[in-house]
C-alpha cells in the first residue's frame, strides 16, 4: 500500500525531444488524490506531448512517471487504461462509425471480466468462444454496463441521452467532446486526463463543462487539465502549472500564477513583460 | 569466384531496372502519400508499346526508347487526370483501390489487344559478351545501366535545379503549405505521374528485351518488385528507392545463386516483410518520428447501413434452399456454388477489411492453407473429409493468423503491402516445399466432398452443403458483430490510438479478426478443393483476392449480408449475361472503379 502523502501521479524530470525540439524538458509534477492540477501555456508549451507521455502514448527519452508509487515509465497504453488512467483528446478523437452507446461502451472495456477470463495464452480465444455463445453472465455483465453507461450519458442532460444510437460522425464539435468524457467516465478512472475539454464551445456549453468538472472533483475523481480558458482554470484548480517551451516556469495557486511575470511575458510577448512587471510591483 | 561477379552484374542490372519503377513509385508516394498498384501496368503497357515499334514499325532503339516513353507518359496522365483526381477528397483508402482497378483493368485491354500469349522481344543490340574481370557484361547490360544512370541523373537535376521540380519537392514535404504557397498541385501531381509512368514504361521495355520475352503476368510481378524496392528504400524517399532497388537486385540474385530460380521472388518477399517488421519508414529513415496524426473517420467512408429486416433475410435463404428442388438447370447451381465459395472468402475479408480495417490484398493464401490442408490431410492420412475441412479451417486460422502478424503494428497502405507480400510468400513456399505440398505438379485425385461417409457428388447436394456452410458461417459473424468483439473491431478500425488508450490491444483484437475471419476462408478453400478435385499454387491467386475485395466492396464494408449480396452479383451476373470469361476481370476492374468513385459505402453500406 502507498502512504497517504504519497502523490497519485508524479513525474520526475520527465523530458521527450523530437529532433531538435525538446517539446517536454525536465517536467516536475505532483497530484495528489482527489486533486485536481490544471497545466496552461501558450501553443506548442508541450502540455499534450506531456499528456502522451503519461498515458503511454508516446515514450519520454529520460525521466520517470510514477503512479501510486509505482514506475509506470513506459508501460503501454493497454496497460496503463487497465490500471484506471483515462484520458481526453484535444482533437476529439471519437470512434466515428460507433453509436453514442459504443462509443461509450469502449470506454468500459477495461472493466469487462466475464467475456475476458484472465487466463493465460488461450484467453484471447476464451474471450472468442463467449463472446459467440454468450452465457448469462456474459449477457448480464453487458447489460450492466449498458446501464452504466446510460447513468454517464444522463450527467450530460439531454445533450446525448437522445442520440444514443446515432453514429459519432454525426455529432456536433462540442458533442463528441462530450463523448469523449463519457468514454473516459465509463472507464471509472482513478486519474482523469482532460486535454482541452472546452475547446470550440460556446461560453454557455463552457459553463456547463466547467459544472461538470466540478462535480467530478468533488466526487473525488484526480483529475489533470489542460485548459485555454482561464476563468474556468481559476475556479477548479487546487494549483496551476505554466509550461512554455517544454519547462515549467511557474507553479502555484491561481491568482499567484496569474501575476507572475514570467507567465505574462510567455503570453504576451517580451516587449510587453516590463510594463507587466511594474504593474504587478505597483 | 568469377560466377560471384557474374551474379553480381546480374544482380544490379536487375536492380537497375527495379528502380526505374521503385523511383516512379517513390515520386508519386512523396507528392500523394499512395503506393501505386498501378504502376506494374504501365510497365506491362511500355512493353507492349516497345513490340509494337520494334517489331511492326521497325523503329531505331533511340527512337523505341523515345517512343515508349512518350506514350507511357500519357497513359500516366490519364489515370491522374480521370482516375485519381476525383478522389482527391475521399477516404484515404479510396486512391488505393482505384489503383488497384486501374491496374485490373490496363492489364486486361493489353491482354485483349495482344492475347495472353507470351511474345518475343528482340533487343536490337548485337549479341555479343564483353570480359570484365571474372565475368561478363552484354550490351543490353550497359544500355539498361546507363538508361537507369541517365534518368536518376535526369531526375536529379530536374528536382533540384528546375522551378516545377521546386514546386514536386515542396508538395512532398508539406502539401498543404505548398498550395497556400500558390504551388499548382494539381500540375505537380501531373508531372510527376507523367515521369513515373514514362520510366515504368521504358522499364517494361528493357525488362523485355532483356528476358527477349513479354507476357500479361509481367504486370504485377513489376508492381510488388517496385513496391518491395520503395518501401525497403522508405517510402517516398527517392534516392531510398534507388538503392532499396540495387539492395533487392542483389538480395535476388545471390538467392537464386544458392537455392535456385524459384526462390527468387521469395527472397524479395521475405526482404519486405523484414524490413516492414523492423523498420517499417525504411532503411534510411531516422528510428522515431512524432506520433503520427489521427486517422478518425477518413480511412473508410461513414455511411449509415441499410437496415434489412429479419423476415426477408429469412425468406431470401429458404428461397435460395429450396432452388434446386425447382426445375433449374445445374448450370445455374454451378454458379451459385461458386457464389457461396466466394462469399465465404468475402465474409472472411470483410470482417478483417471492414471490421477492423486490415485491407488484406493476400486472401487467397488463406484459401491456399485451408485447401492444400484438407487435401492433404484426406489423400495421405485418410481422414474423413468434413473433418479435413473443418482442420482447413483451423489450420487456416492458426498458420494464416501467424503468418500475417507482423502486419499488425502497420496500419493503412502498408498492411494492404504486408498481407499482399505475405500471400505471395505462402504460395512460393507451396512451389517450393516440394516434400509436403508436391511442389508445381500440384495436389491430384483429391477425393470427393462427403458427410458421415455419403459422397456428395451431385450439383444439388454439393449446393446445399456449401450454401448451409456459409449461412452457418454468416450467421457466427453476425453473432459476432453483436458482442463486445464487434465494437472492439470497429473502434480499432476508427482509430487504434484512441482504442489503445481505452485498454484495447491492437496484436489480440487483430488476431481474433484474423483468427475467425481465417477459418471461414479456408472452409471455403477446403470446399474447394475437394470440390476441383486438383489444386496447385496458382490455384488461389491474386486476382482472386482482388475479386473478394471487389465483392466486400460492393456489398459494403464490415456488412455481413452485403459480403454475400455482393459474391452472388460478381459471379452470378456475369454468368447470366454469359459474359466471356476473359471480360470478366475488366468488368470487375470498371466496377471497382465506378465504386469507389460514385459508391464508396457499398450497395449495403458499411458498418
Amino acid at each position: 500500500m502507498a502512504e497517504a502523502n504519497t502523490p497519485l501521479l508524479s513525474l520526475r524530470g520527465l523530458t521527450r525531444r523530437f529532433g531538435g525540439l525538446t517539446a517536454v524538458d525536465g517536467m516536475d509534477l505532483d497530484l495528489a488524490k482527489g486533486g485536481l492540477v490544471s497545466i496552461i501555456g501558450p501553443n506548442g508549451a508541450g502540455k499534450t506531448t506531456l499528456f502522451n507521455l503519461v498515458t503511454g502514448l508516446d515514450r519520454p527519452d529520460a525521466g520517470e512517471v510514477r503512479f501510486e508509487g509505482q514506475d509506470i515509465t513506459g508501460l503501454s497504453p493497454e496497460r496503463l487504461a487497465g490500471g484506471g488512467i483515462a484520458r481526453t483528446f484535444q482533437l476529439g478523437r471519437v470512434f466515428g462509425n460507433l453509436s453514442v452507446m459504443d462509443n461509450v461502451l469502449i470506454g468500459a472495456h477495461t472493466r469487462l471480466r466475464a467475456v475476458k477470463p484472465a487466463v493465460p495464452v488461450i484467453g484471447p480465444l476464451l474471450e472468442l468462444g463467449l463472446a459467440l455463445l454468450r452465457p448469462a453472465s456474459v449477457k448480464a455483465e453487458e447489460e450492466r454496463l449498458r446501464e452504466d453507461v446510460k447513468a454517464i450519458l444522463a450527467r450530460f442532460g439531454e445533450r446525448l441521452l437522445p442520440r444514443i444510437d446515432q453514429p459519432a460522425y454525426s455529432l456536433s464539435y462540442a458533442n463528441r467532446r462530450r463523448v469523449e468524457i463519457a468514454r473516459a467516465l465509463a472507464l471509472k478512472p482513478r486519474l482523469l486526463l482532460l486535454d482541452e475539454p472546452t475547446a470550440g464551445m460556446n461560453p454557455s456549453e463552457t459553463a456547463e463543462m466547467q459544472a461538470l468538472v466540478a462535480e467530478l472533483k468533488a466526487e473525488g475523481l484526480t483529475i489533470l487539465l489542460i485548459e485555454h480558458k482561464l476563468e474556468m482554470v481559476m475556479r477548479l484548480s487546487d494549483r496551476v502549472i505554466v509550461m512554455d517551451e517544454g519547462m515549467k516556469i511557474a507553479e502555484g495557486p491561481g491568482e499567484e500564477v496569474r501575476n507572475d511575470p514570467k507567465v505574462i511575458e510567455a503570453y504576451l510577448g517580451h516587449g510587453l513583460s516590463g510594463g507587466a512587471e511594474q504593474e504587478s510591483a505597483a | 569466384m568469377s560466377s560471384w561477379l557474374d551474379y553480381t552484374i546480374n544482380g544490379l542490372i536487375v536492380g537497375n531496372v527495379y528502380a526505374l519503377v521503385a523511383v516512379g513509385l517513390a515520386l508519386i508516394f512523396g507528392v500523394s502519400r499512395l503506393i501505386n498498384f498501378a504502376q506494374g501496368s504501365i510497365y506491362l503497357v511500355g512493353a507492349y508499346i516497345g513490340w509494337v515499334a520494334v517489331v511492326q514499325l521497325h523503329t531505331p532503339l533511340p527512337l523505341t526508347i523515345i517512343f515508349v516513353a512518350v506514350v507511357a507518359a500519357l497513359v500516366g496522365l490519364i489515370i491522374e487526370r480521370f482516375g485519381l483526381r476525383p478522389l482527391q477528397n475521399s477516404v484515404r483508402i479510396a486512391p488505393l483501390l482505384a489503383t488497384i482497378g486501374i491496374s485490373f483493368v490496363l492489364d486486361q485491354l493489353v491482354m485483349l489487344t495482344f492475347s495472353p500469349n507470351p511474345r518475343a522481344l528482340p533487343s536490337q543490340l548485337p549479341d555479343v559478351r564483353f570480359q570484365v574481370g571474372g565475368g561478363t557484361i552484354g550490351p543490353l547490360d550497359l544500355l539498361i545501366a546507363g538508361v537507369g544512370l541517365s534518368s536518376a541523373l535526369l531526375l536529379f537535376v530536374f528536382l533540384r535545379y528546375t522551378k516545377l521540380g521546386w514546386a514536386v519537392r515542396a508538395a512532398s514535404q508539406d502539401r498543404d503549405a505548398a498550395m497556400q504557397m500558390g504551388v499548382d498541385v494539381n500540375r505537380v501531381n501531373q508531372t510527376v505521374f507523367g515521369i513515373a509512368a514514362a520510366l515504368g514504361g521504358v522499364s517494361g521495355l528493357l525488362v523485355g528485351m532483356y528476358y527477349n520475352q513479354i507476357d500479361t503476368a509481367m504486370s504485377l510481378q513489376a508492381t510488388l518488385k517496385g513496391v518491395v524496392a520503395e518501401v525497403v528504400g522508405g517510402a517516398g524517399n527517392v534516392p531510398g528507392a534507388v538503392i532499396g532497388s540495387l539492395l533487392l537486385g542483389l538480395v535476388e540474385s545471390y538467392g537464386v545463386a544458392v537455392f535456385g530460380t524459384s526462390y527468387r521472388n521469395l527472397f524479395a518477399f521475405l526482404l519486405l516483410v523484414v524490413v516492414l517488421v523492423l523498420r517499417p519508414n525504411g532503411l534510411f529513415a531516422s528510428a522515431r518520428q512524432a506520433p503520427p496524426e489521427p486517422l478518425t473517420g477518413t480511412f473508410i467512408a461513414p455511411s449509415r447501413p441499410v437496415r434489412i429486416p429479419r423476415w426477408a433475410l429469412a425468406a431470401a435463404v429458404a428461397a435460395f434452399a429450396i432452388l434446386p428442388l425447382l426445375p433449374v438447370s445445374f448450370y445455374v447451381l454451378q454458379t451459385l456454388i461458386n457464389a457461396w465459395l466466394l462469399g465465404m472468402l468475402a465474409l472472411s475479408l470483410t470482417l478483417v477489411a471492414g471490421t477492423i480495417g486490415q485491407v488484406s490484398l493476400g486472401h487467397a493464401a488463406l484459401l491456399a492453407i485451408g485447401a492444400y490442408t484438407s487435401a492433404l490431410l484426406s489423400l495421405t492420412l485418410y481422414v474423413p473429409v468434413g473433418l479435413a475441412i473443418i482442420a482447413g479451417g483451423l489450420m487456416s486460422a492458426a498458420l494464416g493468423t501467424i503468418l500475417i502478424s507482423p502486419s499488425f503494428r502497420l496500419r493503412g497502405h502498408y498492411v494492404s503491402i504486408a498481407t499482399l507480400a505475405i500471400g505471395e510468400i505462402v504460395s512460393l513456399v507451396i512451389l517450393n516445399w516440394e516434400s509436403v505440398t508436391r511442389g508445381p505438379i500440384g495436389i491430384s485425385g483429391i477425393p470427393p466432398l462427403s458427410l458421415f461417409g455419403f459422397d456428395l457428388i451431385s450439383p444439388t447436394s454439393v449446393y446445399w452443403f456449401s450454401f448451409a456452410v456459409m449461412v452457418v458461417l454468416a450467421l457466427l459473424q453476425a453473432r459476432l458483430l453483436g458482442s463486445h468483439l464487434g465494437r472492439s473491431f470497429r473502434a480499432i478500425r476508427d482509430d487504434d490510438i484512441a482504442a489503445r488508450a481505452y485498454g484495447l490491444s491492437l496484436n489480440r483484437y487483430k488476431s481474433l479478426a484474423f483468427i475467425f475471419g481465417g477459418f471461414a476462408a479456408g472452409v471455403s478453400g477446403g470446399i474447394a478443393a475437394h470440390l476441383y478435385s486438383y489444386i496447385n499454387h496458382e490455384t488461389f491467386n491474386t486476382q482472386q483476392s482482388i475479386l473478394a475485395l471487389t465483392v466486400v466492396i460492393l456489398g459494403g464494408l464490415g456488412n455481413v449480408v452485403g459480403a454475400i449480396v455482393g459474391a452472388v452479383a460478381l459471379v452470378g451476373l456475369p454468368e447470366i449475361f454469359r459474359v466471356a470469361a476473359e471480360y470478366r476481370i475488366l468488368i470487375y476492374g470498371i466496377v471497382l472503379l465506378l465504386l469507389v468513385r460514385f459508391r464508396p459505402q457499398g450497395l449495403l453500406g458499411t458498418i
